[in-house]
């Protein structure tokens, strides 16, 4: 199924009598994902409006990626926080997932960006929410609940999204002596102090990566001034090439189960005490991602955030979430879907 | 004039036993005196008033629990309360309602400068939590022009914006998690490190929802190095289309200010006549902060003020010294005190795309002729907010219902040219009839359904956000009440 409009879709779902399962461009798939009859979304694209002076971009959810990237490129603009996609990736598969890169420090992540929808719910009701605005508090912000909500509430098919110019200069520290523990307070230091950090993250081989972006000047100052606060950390160098393009751990999955960790940047390093060798970490330590031995399941350090296993046999949640939530999420679910056409992962 | 559903005559006819089992509860946070309570009858909307049934205080979370739990019980509906400076009349009671306000849970319990957060109770104001960080370097972003008085919780009940949003976002980009008591008194935390929880984005959908899903008690906030130091240019223009099209071009440039701010020029002169800034006379005004250091300020001013200057303004003016820059804030701080001294006024608060800046105020012009009522315009050019003050006189027979006849036309134009109700004050009682202007039936309902899962029996904040009679069916409902509650 590959409907091309909106009303198309909403009579695909009125009529649907067994489970769907929503397709973009596979940004992201968690097991227990993609069940179903497949509904492709990607006949729902292209450009509605983009007005670069107000910041606004708006599109059809299965417009690719790509495509968003060069229609904002040709007027000096970017999206206005930094998507982590594959490639074949639509614009709807990033924000149902709201997949975000190391710009979340500075300015957000997906969630941020989106200022506006259109969504079809599990009754093949059209619902619109939010505007082209960025500021814009009028009613409930659904946009937030559908955003990272995996095509558990309804199908997108409209997003408006906030863009911002893409910064002339841009600049990586490295410091390759720092291994992931060791690179935590350093990344901690870089983004307490008046810098204007884009990126934060590490690498193995790489070790810590401190983004600078923006006009020439002010990026060389702030360089100069990060790498005194540094220099007790240890070596500092500049990186030749673009080591963020590597961070997206999801693709590079081969053997083993894969677990992403969000915690305080400040919990990040008892938590690491307590697993391998990860194979990223980024938003200054917030996020871990490390490989595990297939179905084994980490012994980790009480910590406010949460652990879940997004590759192997089924995904798994650490700690358990609260039933009280757990309550008002199937609520959601039933009122936005009361036949359970779109399936997905608690 | 806004209507307001009539008191559930059940509540009221068993007040003595509510207020008794409040009491009982949480002793000596009770005001039931109509001589005290009358102080809570309205917010800042001031034009619309209604003594609660009682006012609770509550010291801790847990306090809020037992309440909510009583009131839940009870059948008796529930107005959260943080600092009552809402402009939406979203903290106005109704008779049957039960205010619980933070005004005592104002406590930091957590300054993490490491993990960039701070975690205060919700009735803390909002400068204040800016205060609680100063000394550490850090500071909290959204800086609502009421900031002084405002309480989090208020400011997360309607995700507050400010002046500054341009660059750092509103509330909600700026909250990591909160504490919330349910309205059966179910204590709930949303959120998570990076505001990111393992499950749906519940903390994005109740930051805004006006206190209609719960009551939030704490709050984690993002806390950001304070720059090291900000500097404002003013630009005059002898036209407003001239001014949008100065500010669409700065955006376009790639240098993204901190604030950029619109006055026109009947706001100029009453700031002039009540605060002399020493603003130009002339028919639109811009103020452009942008922040950093000395050098990196220099570079990006030279920036706008190339930008500026092939727009021939009347006046480009840089500040050279803290006075200066105080004194080119001066005008815009005091706008709205300037306002005050012209009459009575209504404060609007549509958004707008930027592209549509000339054509609104234009719009706005024939209206104030059609309607006879003067209007002042400030704003925050940068992300299209905009701020239409109607002067009118509250002692003039049917004044007040002209001024708001008048703010509706002009939100409905907002609307039209693809904006909104209301970029940051919230809709509250005051947009609440104008909500199908800008939604269709079924967007309101997908909203209506969140409320029915976090507080199905319609009792916290009911009367808000949703037009009477769409909401009419579910607010109904109420009345099937468990045994116990007669």
């Amino acid at each position: 199924m590959r409907p091309d409009r909106e009303a198309a879709l909403a009579d695909l779902i009125r009529a649907a009598r067994e489970p769907l399962s929503i397709t973009g461009g596979g940004t992201r798939l968690w097991p227990g994902e993609g069940q179903g009859a497949r509904l492709e979304v990607s006949g729902l694209s292209g450009v509605r409006l983009y007005e670069p002076e107000a910041l606004t971009l708006v599109v059809g959810a299965g417009t690719p990626l790509t495509t968003v990237r060069e229609v904002l490129a040709a007027e000096g603009q970017m999206l206005g926080f930094e998507p982590m996609g594959q490639p074949g990736s639509t614009i709807g598969g990033i924000a149902a997932s709201n997949a975000s890169g190391p710009r979340r420090v500075q300015a957000g992540a997906a969630r941020d960006a989106m200022i506006g929808l259109r969504f079809v719910d599990g009754q093949g009701e059209v619902v619109a929410n939010g505007g082209r605005v960025m500021k814009n508090v009028t009613g409930y912000d659904l946009v937030k609940l559908m955003a990272g909500s995996r095509g558990r509430l309804g199908v997108l098919t409209e997003l408006s999204l906030r863009t911002t110019p893409i910064p002339p200069v841009r600049h990586t520290l490295c410091l390759p002596g720092l291994d992931a523990a060791a690179a935590i307070p350093a990344l901690t230091a870089a983004l307490s102090g008046p810098f204007d950090i884009s990126g934060a993250a590490w690498l193995p081989g790489r070790g810590a990566l401190l983004r600078l972006e923006g006009l020439e000047q002010s990026v060389r100052l702030r360089a100069a001034a990060l790498r005194d606060r540094l220099a007790g950390f240890s070596e500092v160098t500049e990186a030749e090439d673009d080591p963020w393009q590597l961070l997206d751990p999801e693709i590079r999955n081969t053997s083993g189960d894969l677990w992403r960790i969000i915690c305080r940047p400040g919990e990040a390093p008892a938590i690491l005490a307590a697993l391998p060798a990860p194979i990223s970490l980024d938003w200054g330590g917030a996020l871990i991602h490390v490989r595990l031995p297939a179905d084994e399941v980490p012994q980790l350090p009480r910590f406010s955030g949460h652990a879940r296993r997004i590759s192997g046999s089924a995904t798994m949640v650490l700690p358990s979430p609260d039933p009280v939530l757990h309550r008002i999420e199937a609520g959601l679910r039933h009122r936005f879907d009361p036949r359970g056409i779109f399936l997905g992962i608690d | 004039m806004m209507q307001m559903p009539e008191p559930d005559a059940s509540v009221l006819s068993r007040r003595e036993a509510i207020v008794a089992a409040l009491r009982q509860a949480v002793p000596d946070a009770v005001i039931d005196d109509p001589a005290e309570t009358r102080a809570y009858e309205c917010d800042a909307l001031s034009a619309y008033r209604c003594p609660p049934l009682a006012v609770v205080l509550p010291r801790s979370t847990e306090e809020v629990s037992r309440l909510m739990a009583i009131c839940h019980r009870l059948g008796v509906p529930v107005v959260p309360r943080g600092a009552g400076t809402s402009l939406a009349g979203g903290s106005m009671p109704t008779a049957d309602a039960v205010v619980i306000g933070l005004a005592r849970m104002n406590a930091v319990l957590e300054i993490s400068t490491g993990d960039r957060l701070i975690r205060v109770e919700a009735g803390r104001t909002n400068l204040s939590v800016s205060g609680a960080v100063d000394g550490h370097g850090f500071f909290y972003a959204p800086d609502p022009s009421s900031q002084l008085a405002c309480a989090i919780g208020g400011n997360i009940g309607m995700n507050s914006g400010g002046a500054h949003c341009l660059k750092y976002g509103v509330t909600t980009n700026n909250l990591l998690g909160v504490t919330m008591v349910l309205m059966d008194g179910t204590v709930v935390e949303l959120g998570g490190p990076m505001g990111e929880a393992a499950g749906l984005d519940l903390l994005g959908v109740v930051c805004g929802s006006e206190g209609q899903l719960g009551i939030v008690t704490e709050a984690v906030l993002r806390i950001l190095p304070k720059p090291a130091g900000a500097r404002p240019v003013l630009i005059a223009f002898d036209s407003s289309e001239t001014a949008g099209a100065c500010v669409a071009a700065i955006i376009r440039a790639g240098v993204l200010p901190v604030a950029i701010e619109f006055m026109d020029r009947p706001c100029i002169r009453a700031t002039e006549a009540h605060a002399h800034p020493g603003y130009p006379d002339c028919e639109a005004l811009l103020i452009v902060e942008v922040e950093g250091t000395p050098p990196e300020i220099d570079e990006a001013l030279a920036l706008i003020r190339a930008i500026a200057l092939s727009f021939a303004p009347i006046e480009f003016r840089e500040s050279r010294s803290e006075d200066e820059s105080r004194r080119i804030w001066l005008g815009r701080k005091s706008a709205f005190g300037a306002m005050g001294q012209m009459g009575d006024y209504i404060c609007l608060d549509g958004t707008i795309p930027v592209s549509a800046l000339p054509q609104v105020l234009a719009g706005i012009g024939d209206l104030s002729r059609d309607y006879g009522l003067a209007v002042a315009n400030v704003f925050h050019a940068g992300d299209g907010n905009m701020h239409p003050l109607i002067i009118y006189d509250a002692n003039a027979p049917g004044d007040l219902d002209r001024a708001e006849a008048m703010g509706a036309d002009i939100l409905r134009l907002c609307v039209k040219v693809g904006g909104c109700l209301t970029g940051e004050h919230g809709v509250g009682i005051e947009k609440r009839d104008l909500m199908t202007a800008q939604y269709a039936p079924p967007d309101l309902e997908a909203q209506m359904r969140v409320k029915d899962v976090f507080d199905p029996r319609w009792l916290l904040n009911a009367a808000k956000v949703f037009p009477l009679e769409v909401s009419a069916s579910r607010r109904a409902a109420r009345p099937n009440l468990p045994p116990d509650a007669a």
